[in-house]
């Protein structure tokens, strides 16, 4: 059946009529802020408790953007008559935020956890040079970090999870390996006393 | 002297309507076109949802310098923005929206022959800004703009003598006083061809074709500025709020609705014509523009056959009825 004459020009109206019972997709910044999804790339945030100094997350970054200093510090042994240890500390802790490019990398690389993305996204500066945000101020945008996100239904659990359980699964079975060994040879023993 | 003061209010009255009127078509244009776009358009100016956005417009407008081209026609270019906008200001006047004496700024006989006569000189401004304004945009958009006037005057004329003949009479009030609810489906066809060779007269999308950005930048209005630019604006708002009034009178019923009619006649006809406002934003957004040749094509092909259809069938149902 051939369209209607005119059916395209109603059914323009009704698209526009439509949209306008709809809510409106403008998002109203400033005044109202937006919903970031979790795992959000804003900002970095450094958890320097965490940081040992290992400059992998310097010496990783494709820009160059991480400056870190430190210094040796001696720590008197432990225990009396132990050897003394040594270990770094950390002097300067900066990002260039105007050369980084949120690959992520550093977080990626950084094998203690001192490096976690934040949503936190207002920033901005009038002069390029105050994009470089020292240790002080990462470490304050750790607060921003959001809990990681829950695990899917049905995911694969943690790591860490796994390990545990599967260690407490293990002690659990020799503990009742254990138990049930004592009780056969309790039971031989009867039974030879019954012989004789 | 009570004479002289009753014309005075009367003109305060109409000037303030003529003042206000375009403004809130406006407005409401800004938010209904964001809206079906699913924006939500201005919602600063003012405080609450952007109301005084083209209040602050205006005061932009007149803060911005008065441009005039070198070698533009000086007195011509001046006076354009006031020759568009003045004729809506006087056919407003004419327009009955209450069926009692002090509802309409001044009754003249010949009513439709006034107002559309007078509805013609509008696109004189665009004419006079074309030539004026010595550049090649801006005329291409005028003489565009006259080949429109040319091609939608006449059906919009033919469908008005529709009504005419069917009241016997050309007054605004006396075509209102003889209509009956069954002139709606009769003259229906008048209807539609009356409103939208007004929308193009208007200049307004889909006939926005004489001020066709992507082509002509702004067709005749190219040169202008500031306050003038402003006033032309202002005239084509000032044309929606005419267009439609009128459209309510000729054809709507203008203050007759189905109760309430005796206090309230003046409510049905700023409803009716509120409504038919919506209509005119609501084609601007759902339509793309029509090219030149289709401009001219819809007029003489379709508009003024279906007018002169009118115009039989207007005849043989009054011969009919008598």
């Amino acid at each position: 059946m051939p369209p209607i004459p005119g059916s395209g020009l109603a059914k323009g109206l009704a698209v526009t009529l439509r949209t306008m019972t709809r809510k409106t997709v403008t998002a109203q910044y400033p005044d109202v802020q937006p919903e970031l999804p979790p795992r959000t790339r804003g900002v970095i945030g450094l958890f320097e408790e965490n940081c040992t100094v290992c400059m992998l997350c310097a010496r990783e970054c494709p820009d160059w953007c991480i400056y870190i200093d430190s210094h040796k510090e001696t720590v008197p042994p432990a225990a009396p008559g132990g050897r003394e240890r040594s270990r770094n500390v950390l002097d300067r802790f900066a990002i260039d935020f105007s050369l980084c490019m949120y690959c992520g990398i550093c977080i990626e690389v950084c094998p203690f956890d001192a490096l976690f993305w934040s949503p936190e996204f207002e920033y901005a500066e009038t002069d390029i040079h105050e994009l470089t945000h020292e240790r002080d101020k990462l470490r304050e945008w750790m607060w921003t970090v959001p809990e990681p996100p829950a695990l899917d239904p049905h995911a694969e659990e943690p790591k860490e999870i796994a390990a545990a359980r599967k260690a407490v699964e293990k002690a659990a079975a020799q503990a009742a390996a254990e138990a049930q060994a004592a009780a056969q040879a309790q039971a031989q023993g009867e039974a030879q006393e019954d012989q004789q | 002297m009570n004479d002289a003061l009753d014309v005075a209010v009367r003109l305060l009255i109409v000037f303030g309507v003529f003042l206000v009127l375009p403004l809130v078509v406006g407005q409401t244009e800004h938010k209904v076109m964001a809206h079906m776009q699913g924006r939500l358009g201005p919602m600063y100016a003012g405080g609450f949802h952007g109301w005084a956005q083209l209040v602050a417009d205006g005061v932009k407008f007149a803060q911005k310098e008065d441009v005039v081209p070198k070698d533009a026609d000086r007195r011509i270019f001046q006076l354009a923005p006031a020759v568009a906008l003045l004729p809506y200001l006087l056919v407003l006047v004419a327009i009955p929206i209450g069926p009692s004496e002090g509802a309409v700024g001044q009754v003249v006989d010949a009513g439709i022959f006034f107002v559309l006569a007078v509805m013609g000189v509008g696109v004189l401004g665009s004419l006079m800004a074309g030539w004026a304004s010595a550049n090649k945009f801006s005329l291409l958009g005028g003489l565009r703009t006259a080949a429109q006037l040319l091609a939608y005057e006449l059906p919009m004329l033919l469908a008005a003598a529709s009504v005419a003949m069917a009241a016997g009479t050309v007054s605004l009030p006396g075509i209102l006083n003889a209509f009956e609810w069954w002139w709606l489906p009769w003259q229906i066809i008048g209807a539609l061809v009356f409103f939208v060779a007004g929308l193009a007269e208007l200049q307004r999308p889909p006939f926005d074709m004489p001020v066709a950005d992507s082509e002509i930048i702004f067709g005749a209005y190219t040169e202008y500025t500031g306050l003038r630019f402003a006033l032309f604006l202002l005239a084509e708002y000032a044309g929606i709020v005419v267009l439609c009034g009128l459209t309510t009178v000729l054809f709507l019923g203008g203050w007759h609705g189905p109760f309430g009619a005796d206090g309230l006649g003046w409510v049905w006809t700023l409803l009716k014509t509120a409504v038919l406002a919506f209509v005119v934003i609501w084609l601007r957004v759902s339509y793309p523009r029509l090219r030149e040749d289709q401009l001219q094509k819809l007029a003489w092909t379709t508009l003024v056959p279906l007018a002169l259809a009118q115009i039989a069938l207007t005849g043989i149902v009054k011969v009919a009825i008598q």
